[in-house]
């Protein structure tokens, strides 16, 4: 298939102005996926900080609370907007989805580069926030009137603000981007129902970016106007309400939690398909399940205030409507068993950080029922049950599809073939350490410690010294992640273009490693065989 | 057919009768190792309850546990399978099957028959905790940065605040961050209408043992209820980040027999003025500081 590209059409600029000036679908997930791992470097550095100063109670070195609230701010939002969103939709999905469906790029070059730029503005932004006016110390959740200009005087929660509008016109530009590029630029043959489901999620992902992103850019320029202007609509002395700022706040936060394991996803019934060398079990009920899950997700959004005094009524609505998202979440988990099943399955990296995904995911999720139940949650709300739940259920098994994608497609983007044993170990050490990090935080939250606090009654210690051993491990993982890549980058091991062999059928495969600067000139025609 | 569904009755009473027993079992255990309504070191389930509600929360709890228990461990056995007999190895031909239309039914309709068992004592739950039935008395909770204040509007109206004991104030037996200079004071096996609201951010009131938790808000009154059928001293901490000192706002409720309620009514009602003074002298100084 490699004869298909012609060297003589890449011209592609070179120096400063390739990247600066990028209109290249790969060059700018090349750019997303740098950027997610310097966050991922200043965003882990926040957490391993949190984790030193909770090892013992007391106070450690952070001698200014604040400080601590900033951190845990800072870890939340650079996580979330700056790590797990470009890694997963920025960086894989600019690169993946032209080479999937069979286009030679996204529909919108110039835009792609806009939505890169602007995220790259935002993440400084935020880390100015952190520096300034001795910072933002609201929780990622920017509950006013912690938030409003009495509590935050000082301009760091406005930067903070900025960066998020960045950042959300960035995303809102993007989902635009693939929603245009998905639906209108497959290879012929590639109908909705054939198309690979990694795909499927990257199109879920962009309308609910689309739909939510808005209402946290209403949400925020509100706060913005209340801060800066006099205006009040979360300020109860002016005739607003706090609570309005939360409904606003998790109509937008519900759906991006599935913005962000929507993909992930994606990745891991890519990969668990491919190592297992069989097509998935009940693509059509993974599709949906999808579907369903995003809908759903966006009429839940209350589960995360069943504490602010709602009536009953509302109360069990909520914990309804959240309970039927268990449905479409256990056929995926069984749909990806059912896919191993009778597999012939080789356990590479990628594979171990899919198992890995599939049950830290069972075990998050399984919590999440229990969360869902607003009497419950009573027990539960804002202690380290609901840390450890989300850290399961979202932020580590992100960050686990994240590692699977990489390893899965670095061959594909780089050319070159990491070394099986370091990415193995890699692995191991950062499940033990992820694990050993985030269970004791179930049996801390049961006992009743409250989340976002610098300093716990002595109690605590025990499950908090080992949740911060976890951490240091977990962080040697992501130091070994480095080593790998440097290696891989500088070995001369090359990948072949198919290395995963016959369980690999998507067309980024039908593509040179690494797949030259364009790719899919000539489009390529994945219509069915008569015979099927 | 008939001896068939006989096996499969005995089977489930034996296993319902096995998970009650360890249900029972665990519970006894904890209730007897730890009575205080504290977090204790090493501590990995709930604090004994000392309300109806939050013994009925431990109950609903339960249940689910061990069913999510049971779901983790079935797609570990799963994965544990799948690893040691379709390896690459051990299996080197992969089928090819892609649908099981029985499967798939069974794993959509078996969640929704979980979830509905877990919705209805969830609701009961739920709809129980909601409102007192014949409230005797009232509790007015204010949240301020960093610190609660208390008021008894239909016993004299008089108000109080509780600041945390700094670290180096705890004497040998106290609680580090749990401990407050005046404990709120509560009836035993009286049922208590909480009313909650802030003066400054959100904050929330806490007390794990009640299974009471509820922001407090500004511009806001919330309601809640709570009913102590045990005697002794429970702790809580705020539990919604309200700024720099939010680990620095530990509640500590003393619940007393109802003479010795009585009693410190007395005492409090001259020792802390009532809050209408109180409001007079909080504007003075307002109109001071100005
Ligand atoms: C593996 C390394 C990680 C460690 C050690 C870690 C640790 C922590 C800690 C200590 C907190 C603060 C808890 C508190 O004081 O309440 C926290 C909160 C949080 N983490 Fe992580 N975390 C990690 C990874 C992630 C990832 C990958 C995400 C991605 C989404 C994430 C998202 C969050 C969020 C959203 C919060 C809540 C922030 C808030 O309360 O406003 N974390 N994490
Ligand atoms: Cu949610
Ligand atoms: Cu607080």
């Amino acid at each position: 298939m490699s004869d298909i590209t012609h060297d003589h059409h890449d011209h592609r600029p070179s120096g400063w102005k390739r990247w600066a000036y990028s209109t290249n679908h790969k060059d700018i997930g090349t750019m997303y996926l740098v950027l997610s791992m310097v966050a991922a470097i200043i965003g882990g550095a926040a957490s391993i900080l949190m984790r030193a100063e909770l090892h013992e109670p007391g106070i450690q070195f952070i001698t200014d609370p604040q400080f601590y609230n900033v951190l845990v701010t800072a870890h939340g939002f650079i996580m979330v907007f700056f790590v797990v969103m470009p890694a997963l939709i920025g960086g894989f999905g600019n690169w993946f989805i032209p080479l999937m469906i069979g286009t030679p790029d996204m529909a919108f070059p110039r835009m792609n580069n806009v939505s890169f730029w602007l995220v790259a503005a935002a993440l400084i932004l935020l880390v100015i926030a952190g520096f300034i006016d001795g910072g933002a110390g609201t929780g990622w959740t920017v509950y006013p009137p912690l938030s409003s200009a009495d509590y935050h005087p000082g301009m760091a929660v406005d930067f903070g603000i900025l960066a998020l509008h960045l950042a959300g016109a960035s995303s809102i530009l993007g989902a635009i981007n693939f929603i245009t590029t998905i639906i209108n630029m497959r290879a012929p043959g590639m109908t909705f129902h054939r198309m690979p489901l990694f795909i499927w999620a990257m199109l879920l992902t962009a309308f609910l970016l689309l739909l939510a992103i808005p209402v946290l850019a209403g949400a925020l320029t509100m706060l913005l106007t209340d801060r800066n202007f006099g205006t009040a609509f979360f300020a109860p002395d002016g005739g607003g309400d706090p609570v309005l700022w939360q409904h606003l706040f998790w109509f937008f936060g519900h759906p991006e939690v599935y913005i962000m394991i929507l993909p992930a996803f994606g990745i891991i019934s890519e990969i668990v398909s491919t190592f297992s060398k069989k097509p998935i079990f009940g693509y059509l009920g993974m599709a949906y399940a999808m579907t369903s899950i995003g809908v759903v997700g966006f009429v839940v959004w209350a589960h995360h205030m069943y504490t602010m005094g709602f009536n009953v009524e509302t109360r069990a609505y909520f914990t309804l409507a959240t309970m039927v998202i268990a449905v479409p979440t256990g056929i995926k988990i069984f749909s990806w068993l059912a896919t191993m099943w009778g597999g012939s399955i080789k356990f590479d990296t990628p594979m171990l950080y899919s198992m890995g995904f599939i049950f830290l995911f069972v075990v998050g999720g399984v919590t999440g029922v229990t969360l869902a139940n607003a009497g419950v949650d009573m027990a539960f709300h804002d202690t380290y049950f609901v840390v450890a739940h989300f850290h399961y259920v979202l932020s580590i098994s992100a960050l686990f599809s994240m590692y699977a994608g990489f390893y899965y497609w670095l061959g594909k983007m780089s050319g070159k073939r990491y070394p099986e044993w370091l990415g193995r170990l890699q692995f191991w050490v950062t499940f033990v350490g992820v694990n050993l990090l985030f269970f004791p935080q179930h049996f801390a939250g049961m006992a009743g410690m409250p989340r976002r606090i610098i300093d716990y009654p002595d109690a605590y210690a025990g499950w908090n010294m080992v949740s911060s051993w976890g951490a240091y491990v977990s962080a040697v993982g992501g130091i070994l992640f480095f080593v790998v890549l440097y290696k891989t980058l500088t070995s001369n091991v090359k990948a072949d273009a198919n290395e995963w062999g016959v369980g690999a059928t998507t067309l980024e495969w039908t593509v040179d490693s690494p797949a030259p600067f364009h790719t899919h000139e000539v489009t390529p025609n994945v219509a069915p065989e008569p015979a099927e | 057919m008939k001896k068939n569904s006989n096996l499969l009755s005995k089977i489930y009473q034996k296993f319902s009768s096995l998970v009650s027993l360890s249900v029972a079992s665990i519970c006894l255990l904890w209730t007897q190792v730890s009575h205080a309504a504290e977090p204790t070191p090493w501590q990995w389930y709930f604090q004994s309850p000392a309300t109806p509600v939050m013994e009925q929360i431990i109950e609903f709890h339960n249940l689910m546990f061990f069913v999510e228990v049971g779901i983790v461990l079935l797609v570990l056995g799963l994965m544990v399978y799948i690893v040691v007999k379709f390896n690459s190895k051990a299996n080197p031909e992969p089928t090819k099957t892609t649908h099981n239309t029985a499967l798939e039914v069974l794993w959509t309709v078996i969640p929704i028959v979980i979830l509905i068992v877990f919705a209805v004592p969830s609701m009961k739950l739920l709809f129980f905790m909601e409102k007192a039935q014949n409230p005797e008395m009232t509790l007015k909770v204010t949240g301020n940065q960093w610190y609660w204040s208390y008021q008894y509007p239909d016993n004299g109206n008089f108000e109080f605040d509780s600041n945390i004991i700094p670290d180096e104030d705890i004497k040998p037996g106290q609680r580090r961050l749990l401990e407050v200079d005046n404990q709120v004071v509560l009836p035993v096996n009286t049922e208590i209408k909480v009313l909650l609201t802030a003066r400054d951010v959100m904050h929330n009131w806490a007390v794990p043992a009640f299974g009471i938790k509820m922001d407090t808000i500004p511009g806001r009154i919330n309601e809640t209820w709570v009913k102590v059928t045990k005697i002794g001293t429970y702790y809580g901490q705020c539990s919604e980040l309200c700024g720099v000192a939010h680990s620095r706002m530990p509640i500590a409720v003393k619940v007393v027999s109802k003479e010795d309620f009585k009693k410190w009514l007395k005492k409090a009602k001259s020792e802390f003025a009532s809050s209408d003074d109180n409001e007079v002298l909080k504007l003075a100084q307002f109109k001071k500081s100005k």
